[in-house]
């Protein structure tokens, strides 16, 4: 067929035209779709280190050093960071405030540009180690001559992973038994009866102190503290949940279930977890009227913070303290904290590592200590100590600590720092999530009546190993 | 009225030529200016992470190191989880009774509503009031409406004799609880249908009631078929919502410091599927995830429209 005229030609001209360039477009459009993707898989590996890696007293510092997951809230962190400041002057600190969001400084890793220096729990070290997202500081420690034996086994533990330090520890948690006293005394109890020496004990005192009125509960007798503190249950009769190197998961060991069976029928003594778990929500747990106040709990295992709560809402309160003991007597507490780490990338790992060390120096402690005392003799209230995470600055904080005069909160106060010289932790791993996971969500299972103890363990022993066993073959040094 | 005549009249220079005219070339160029501030942030922020999820979902991820292409193996990683099946499982049930549960609530606030008259506004405005509180409020509020022990939904209860179940702790109660609580925010339902039945006209009623008709037979040959196109929508909408349903019993169940109440009877898909992104840090998987459950939802919606088209009524619509 022959064009009618000129214009056709054109237009059909046009067309084909119009036709090969929508084709390459489309093609371009796929190589470029194509090239975003493969160079964003690319990019996220290829972070670069940084070239200031000379540490210790002649390594430059200079810039911002961004701080993430640090919050300056009270005189304890602020008398520290002034410190910290002054050390690394010329360099400045620049504060990201708040608890750390994992994704946020894991995105910030991956895109190049990192915090200098990162604030982690101690059970994050593990897995931001293992992804390659913090780098060993032996080159640091060595440089700036940090002593490490002067922190806390079990602290340094969750820091390390295969056998190389990823943090410097600081601050530790430490379970004791509180309980109140004015129950223990209806009841013809003393503190011996429920600080874990004796199962038996435990279990017996339960039941005389546990009050109900048709199906409600009144007073708790006694609460184990499940999930959270079963490796603590555990740890008394001598089961580790996890192997020392963070390789084997050790849930279903025998001990572990026995553990979990006793501190599981404290509940089921008491009418089941459900119904002790809604009268514990339903109390006014950090005010005047808290459960050891109005006698409505009698004792369980709890971090030390809470008597600090207790003394500064409730200085009445009936209490009794003693630590936390296993069925031979001996103190034990399952320690938790935080720690400094060094992202891959930072900008000045140099300056980041003096100002860990200065955060976690003695010096560094004893005057946030003396701040704090000072603060609360002003407020008319006792110091009752810090603990560190620091051997050496534990035992010089503790020498300022002064007797409160009231031997009820004196004997917390021992109990704290005895229990502060006890502790184990779970060693680092590079699946921390997924294992706490395993075996919280067992725990769970239990209580709520879904599954027995041993099937429960069984099940999260094969989740957790599965974790660890794919965790441990991707871990990059 | 611009459309019907638009395609009623003769074809356009475009179809006919297969060119536009220069005032037509003006006017999209400057329909598109003025669209593209949404085109843009649309490819960025939503076309091109759904894309690359779907890359994402065929590697090993962690976000620090790259991506390593595995091919299908997320998928059939899938299949052998059991948390998967149990997760979609309390994500199904949820569902299936939320879905209705929260339509039949709102479209009966809705006829109440209808019936008020002068107060009409004020409780207009009380129904919608809690829509404004935020997810995670809610989900402590479950924690203290449905307190087992010292809740007030047990407290009423207990007035009639009702010994109420441990909400938050039975795992056999806890999903009821979240559905329960689910209706808080029942308000922006009530709204839209409230709305439909202002634009039902009188004279159907007025008719119906000539023929003797009664209340519940004129809302059920009258109303609902008149506003069911409304009412087909909040079901469209919160299927699609319950599907992904989170903050409230991730706050309840599984927010920071809850390890206690932590409960398999509260694992929905959507929380699983952030655990697993970032808790665990297994993006690809967690990718592979993302796109099962927009199947999912698709194939759902699909079906529900195709159901449509037999109960539906649009207005201007010949069936």
């Amino acid at each position: 067929m022959q064009p009618a005229h000129g214009g056709e030609i054109s237009a059909a001209g046009s067309a084909t035209r119009r036709s090969s360039g929508a084709r390459a477009r489309w093609l371009t459009g796929v190589a470029v779709a194509a090239v975003l993707l493969s160079s964003c898989a690319k990019g996220v590996s290829e972070v670069p280190e940084s070239a200031d890696n000379e540490y210790g007293p002649n390594a430059s510092m200079s810039g911002s050093l961004q701080v993430m997951g640090f919050g300056a809230g009270d005189e304890i962190a602020t008398t520290r960071l002034d410190l910290a400041k002054k050390a690394i002057s010329p360099a400045t600190v620049k504060l990201v405030e708040g608890d750390l969001d994992v994704q946020q400084f894991l995105s910030a890793v991956a895109s190049g540009k990192p915090p200098a220096v990162v604030y982690a729990n101690r059970d994050q070290i593990g897995t931001f180690a293992s992804r390659g997202a913090i780098i060993p500081l032996d080159k640091c420690i060595a440089g700036e001559g940090i002593a490490m034996a002067d922190f806390r086994d079990a602290a340094v533990a969750q820091v390390t992973l295969n056998g190389k330090v990823y943090g410097i520890p600081e601050f530790n948690q430490v379970q004791v038994t509180q309980a109140s006293g004015e129950l223990l005394k209806r009841a013809g109890l003393t503190i011996a009866d429920v600080n874990g020496s004796s199962w038996e004990k435990v279990t017996a005192a339960n039941e005389k102190l546990a009050k109900r009125d048709g199906g409600k509960i009144k007073v708790i007798g006694y609460d184990s503290k499940l999930p959270e503190f079963l490796p603590l249950w555990a740890k008394a009769i001598g089961a580790d949940m996890i192997s020392a190197d963070g390789k084997t998961a050790q849930l279903n060991d025998p001990k572990v279930v026995q553990a979990l069976e006793f501190a599981v029928n404290i509940y089921e003594a008491q009418g089941g977890f459900g119904k002790v778990k809604a009268y514990r929500d339903s109390a006014d747990f950090f005010g005047s009227k808290n459960q050891f106040a109005i006698n409505t709990l009698g004792a369980m295992p709890m971090e030390q913070w809470y008597i600090n709560v207790l003394n500064d809402v409730s200085p009445d309160a009936p209490m009794a303290f003693d630590t936390f003991r296993t069925p031979e007597g001996k103190t034990l507490a399952f320690a938790s904290g935080s720690a400094w780490a060094i992202p891959k990338g930072s900008v000045s790992p140099a300056a980041a590592c003096r100002f860990a060390k200065t955060m976690t120096a003695v010096d560094s402690w004893k005057a946030a200590a003396t701040v704090r005392a000072k603060k609360r003799a002003a407020e008319k209230k006792p110091f009752t100590g810090v603990l560190t995470g620091n051997k050496t600055a534990d035992a010089e904080i503790k020498a300022m600590v002064k007797p409160i005069g009231d031997d009820k909160w004196d004997s917390g106060v021992a109990a704290v720092y005895e229990a502060n010289d006890s502790t184990f932790a779970l060693p680092a791993n590079p699946a921390d999530a997924e294992f706490k996971s395993a075996w919280q969500d067992a725990v769970n299972r239990v209580l709520n009546g879904q599954q027995q103890p041993q099937a429960a363990m069984d099940k999260a022993q094969k989740e957790a190993q599965a974790a660890l066993d794919k965790a441990w073959a991707g871990f990059k040094e | 009225m611009t459309a019907s005549s638009t395609s009623t009249g003769p074809r356009p220079a475009r179809l006919r030529r297969g060119r536009y005219s220069r005032s037509q070339k003006q006017d999209i160029r400057a329909a598109l200016l003025f669209i593209s501030p949404w085109i843009l942030g649309f490819l960025i922020f939503t076309a091109w992470p759904v894309i690359y999820s779907a890359y994402l979902s065929l590697t090993d991820y962690d976000v620090i190191n790259a991506p390593n292409f595995i091919g299908l193996d997320n998928y059939r990683e899938l299949l052998a989880d059991p948390k998967i099946a149990l997760s979609l499982w309390n994500t199904l049930y949820f569902t299936l009774i939320q879905v209705p549960v929260y339509v039949v609530v709102s479209l009966a606030f809705a006829l109440l509503l209808n019936q008020a008259g002068r107060s009409a506004g004020f409780f207009r405005t009380a129904f919608f009031l809690p829509k404004m509180t935020p997810p995670v409020a809610v989900g402590i509020l479950l924690l203290l409406l449905f307190n087992g022990q010292s809740g007030l939904i047990n407290t009423v209860l207990g007035w009639f004799g009702i010994a109420g179940p441990a909400w938050t702790t039975d795992p056999d109660w806890v999903k009821p609880g979240l559905i329960l609580i689910s209706l808080w925010s029942v308000g922006s339902s009530v709204i839209i249908l409230l709305a439909a039945l202002r634009n039902v006209p009188t004279e159907l009623y007025d008719s119906a009631r000539v023929d003797g008709a009664n209340w519940w037979q004129q809302t059920l040959k009258i109303t609902v078929p008149m506003i069911s196109g409304s009412i087909f929508f909040i079901f469209i909408v919160h299927s699609i919502a319950a599907f992904q349903t989170f903050s409230e019993a991730y706050t309840a169940f599984f927010g920071s410091g809850n390890s206690t109440y932590s409960n398999d009877a509260a694992l929905f898909y959507a929380i699983y599927l952030f655990q697993q992104a970032f808790e665990y840090l297994h993006m690809g998987y967690a990718s592979a995830m993302a796109w099962v459950l927009f199947v999912i939802i698709l194939v759902i919606t699909l079906i529900q429209m195709k159901v449509s088209k037999r109960f539906v009524y649009l207005e201007g619509d010949q069936r």
